[in-house]
């Protein structure tokens, strides 16, 4: 066990190291300065030298690139060539947004799919199932930034029903201060029993939520009526069945034990796309998160950003992957014991 | 062939529209009321008017039919879908086929390889690379190719693997039928199938991930009425003019469901067995 | 007699897959119900319990535990007595348990779900593993961790615990070793004699019968086509296909 760990976090570390070189070697390749970017468009010749010189760009590419990978060990991820801030403070400030809003997204996906995929299980070719599947395909073949224009458009300035966009009522910083400890607005107004700004969060929480959710609910509930399907012609649930128990609990409780596993898997995968997938929501909603934080690296040539960003996600989805694989081998026997 | 067309309402349904969409975008000069405004041509006396008998989907910020834009736009994100496809397939199969069926080397090295593009979200990749090239559908279409080819190879490989373990493979190369021989008509005909499934379901796939990128304005570019791009252009006037946003979104949405729907039939029928497996793990 | 079964039919869409005419199991004594793969000894058993519509079968006919209609019972009521009054034990044990739960969480949260308390549950499931001489401690296993053997004597276990008064065994010892097999049909033997259970034994091997059985009913392509008292059975069969039976069973001869 320890074995497989180590080796996939091994490779995964070559995969972070490939992509952080790729990344590099295509954005030398482009044309553009970014020197011109840092020291503004009024910038002198000589500025522009400087900054060329000061942002390393007058180095050769292979040394650039060894000097990064030395870097981020030791916390250097470069500076941001649009907001002058070292990338990885950068990175700090605006990460816990964007992950509030994937881990909203994924409960959601998690607390929604399942019973829906088992309602599709327990009752195949019904008018339900039907249904639900029809939906699972329509989330996942959606437009994820489309989807976000209409549901603001309809339930936010139509019906007035949930906030336009931001994390929180910005009137409320004043009136009742938001204590921050995790970063995390849902969690720190919870946590310090600041109901107005809880109330707040929550309610600018839901709608991006729901926006992003809207692809992993489909998998996922396409994923447990696969499932638990597929474990209704074994022997095991004729045997508890046989014993006396219910439908509900056959299905609820033990074929859903087996599915929970594969679903766990998918997790991991379906934190990635939706990780980019808020990206593409956050400029909606005002929210901020990486995803307006790249969008402007992108558009000012801010290689140290966006490469800063790319690593960064390619260390939250080794984590996720890694963290999968655990809770797979606990919830799992059979894995353990090989 | 009929039989197996009409054998699953996801695969008529599906195909029916996924046809349509082909056709709409063979025809689109034909059908749309006015062409021009799929090009350069801008109208701004009759901007953002809201739809009518004249415009059905009304027009844009400078005058232009959302209507004809919509419909040329069928020729755009299916069409860099296609050549992603293309690339993927023409890169990753040849690939894919020298590592299942030659092993040892070739093998290790193909596959560490792939797997460190497998180990990583492809969007996210695409993101990147289309991030730092200069905005165009080529850049798009490269940056995307880039991260799909991976899983062709190793859909072919596992294929091709296990095709050259098979006795009758063995006695192929005991008569002395040439590599290429075998290759061309053993290996690759058992690989079809599979491969018919894996590229239906993933056009859908990489039409969401290219809108969703000229939508960032990594990909195409103005005047060209690509689909994402008009969403994003709309996107400032949409509380007024939902117009702009609904309908290219919309036209979007379709595409993709039409290919996942077909995907979906296709694997249903042609490889029972997947059907538990890999659900909607399309996520790339 | 315990357990009365009388025209019983189960049928897939009109076309019968098991017609049982009659067959009785009374308390104290194992019936056998013989015959080859596909000739619905299956569906019949689960035609018992109520559970044939599960497999997509309707099913007519009458069978009564002590008495008491089974066939169209409604839901609860049934659920009530599976596994409480009517026990039932499976072909492939390893199958049988579902592999992500203990096997002791199976046996608790069956006994708690006929209405024992957790004490009591603990009690039962303690005592009842050791009526099937397995350690305790067994049960804090997983159903890979313990062999076909052990997990068969686990589930004659359970129907120990509950209390069972039928039980219903699936070709119980067909995926089992020799010497295995003749621990476990020592076991049903047992239960026969010191708990007055009615055992059901179907199989497809009739010397495995001829050893167990007291009773023997023959099926053949879904009907029952001879019953009888398995010393007669054997030696004087009435029916021509008991006869093929009787003949394909290979004996150990001796050589002149």
């Amino acid at each position: 066990m320890i074995y497989y760990v180590t080796r996939r976090v091994a490779l995964a570390l070559v995969v972070v190291a490939g992509v952080v070189v790729l990344t590099f070697v295509i954005a030398d390749v482009v044309p553009g300065d970014p020197a011109v970017s840092w020291a503004g468009p009024h910038a002198s010749a000589a500025q522009l030298a400087r900054a060329r010189q000061y942002l390393g760009l007058d180095r050769p590419l292979l040394v650039r690139i060894g000097t990064y990978f030395g870097g981020i060990v030791t916390g250097n991820w470069g500076t941001s060539i649009h907001t002058h801030r070292p990338v990885l403070s950068d990175i700090g400030t605006a990460a816990p947004a964007t992950l509030e809003l994937v881990i909203a997204a994924l409960i959601v996906a998690v607390l929604v799919g399942v019973p829906l995929g088992l309602v599709c299980a327990r009752w195949p070719g019904r008018w339900a199932d039907h249904v639900i599947r029809v939906g699972s395909v329509l989330g996942v073949s959606m437009p994820i930034f489309w989807l976000a224009l209409i549901m603001q458009l309809v339930f936010a300035q139509r019906l007035r029903l949930l906030p336009v966009a931001g994390q929180y009522d910005p009137n409320l910083v004043f009136t009742h201060p938001l204590v921050t400890r995790t970063q995390l607005p849902v969690v720190d107004a919870l946590v310090s029993g600041n109901w107005p700004m809880l109330t707040s969060t929550l309610e600018h929480l839901i709608l991006p939520a729901l926006v992003v959710a809207a692809y992993p609910t489909g998998v996922i509930a396409r994923m447990t009526r696969a499932q638990v399907l597929d474990t209704v012609g074994e022997a095991h649930v004729q045997m508890v069945r046989a014993l006396g128990f219910p439908e509900r609990s056959v299905f609820g409780s033990f074929a859903m034990k087996l599915a929970w596993n594969p679903i766990a898997a998918v997790l991991a995968l379906v934190f990635a796309y939706s990780l980019v997938n808020t990206f593409l929501v956050e400029s909606i909603f005002d929210w901020p998160g990486l995803g307006s934080y790249a969008a402007a690296s992108v558009s000012t040539l801010d290689t140290p950003a966006i490469v800063g960003v790319t690593l960064f996600v390619a260390v939250i989805y080794v984590a996720a992957n890694l963290v999968v694989d655990l809770v797979q081998a606990a919830l799992d026997p059979r894995i353990r014991l090989r | 062939m009929r039989r197996l067309l009409g054998s699953s309402p996801l695969i008529t349904v599906g195909g029916a529209v996924a046809v349509l969409i082909v056709l709409v975008a063979v025809f689109a000069p034909l059908l749309a009321p006015y062409p021009a405004d799929a090009g350069s041509a801008t109208n701004p006396v009759a901007a953002l008017q809201a739809p009518s008998l004249h415009h059905l989907f009304g027009t844009d910020q400078v005058g232009r039919d959302v209507f004809s834009r919509v419909l040329y736009g069928a020729r755009v994100s299916p069409l860099v879908a296609l050549l992603v496809l293309v690339i993927a397939c023409v890169v990753g199969i040849p690939l894919g086929v020298v590592a299942g069926y030659f092993g040892s080397v070739a093998d290790e090295t193909i596959m560490r390889i792939t797997d460190i593009f497998l180990a990583f979200p492809s969007l996210l990749l695409s993101l990147a690379f289309a991030a730092v090239l200069p905005p165009s559908l080529t850049s798009l279409t490269i940056a995307i190719a880039i991260t799909w080819w991976p899983w062709y190879t190793r859909l072919i490989r596992g294929q091709a693997a296990s095709v050259a373990g098979r006795p009758y493979v063995e006695s192929c190369r005991a008569l002395g039928i040439p590599t290429w021989r075998i290759l061309l008509r053993h290996v690759l005909p058992n690989s079809v199938t599979p491969l018919i499934v894996q590229v239906s379901l993933d056009f859908g796939g990489v039409i969401l991930t290219a809108s969703a990128l000229s939508f960032l304005g990594l990909g195409a570019q103005d005047p060209t009425p690509d689909w994402g791009l008009m969403v994003a252009e709309g996107q400032n006037y949409f509380t007024t003019q939902w117009w702009l946003v609904t309908y290219p979104g919309l036209a979007i949405l379709i595409t993709a469901l039409a290919f996942n729907l077909l995907g979906d039939g296709l694997r249903d029928v042609l490889d029972p067995r997947w059907r538990g497996q890999r659900g909607w793990v399309n996520v790339r | 007699m315990k357990l009365e079964i009388r025209d019983l039919e189960v049928s897939f869409a009109g076309r019968p897959v098991a017609s049982v005419a009659e067959l009785a199991v009374d308390a104290g004594e194992i019936v056998g119900l013989a015959g080859e793969s596909g000739s619905g000894k299956s569906m019949t058993i689960l035609a018992v319990l109520g559970l044939a519509g599960t497999a997509g079968a309707t099913v007519t006919g009458s069978v009564r535990l002590d008495g008491q209609e089974l066939i169209g019972m409604p839901e609860a009521g049934l659920r009530a007595i599976r596994g409480r009054r009517i026990a039932a034990i499976f072909q492939s044990p390893s199958l049988a348990f579902n592999p992500v739960f203990r096997v002791g969480k199976i046996v608790t949260r069956t006994l708690r779900l006929h209405g024992l308390s957790a004490a009591e549950a603990a009690l039962r499931a303690d005592a009842a593993m050791r009526s099937v001489l397995l350690a305790p401690d067994l049960l804090s296993r997983y159903p890979s961790q313990l062999s076909g053997g052990q997990l068969q004597r686990v589930a004659i276990a359970l129907a120990l615990a509950l209390r069972a008064e039928v039980l219903l065994a699936d070709e119980p010892t067909s995926a089992l070793d020799v010497t295995v097999q003749a621990e476990v049909l020592e076991l049903l033997r047992e239960l026969r004699d010191e708990r007055g259970m009615a055992i059901l034994f179907v199989s497809h091997d009739l010397a495995v019968i001829a050893e167990l059985c007291d009773r023997v009913a023959v099926m053949r392509a879904g009907q029952v086509v001879e019953t009888g008292p398995v010393a007669q059975v054997t030696t004087a069969p009435r029916h021509d296909y008991t006869r093929e039976l009787l003949a394909a069973v290979p004996r150990l001869e001796v050589r002149p």
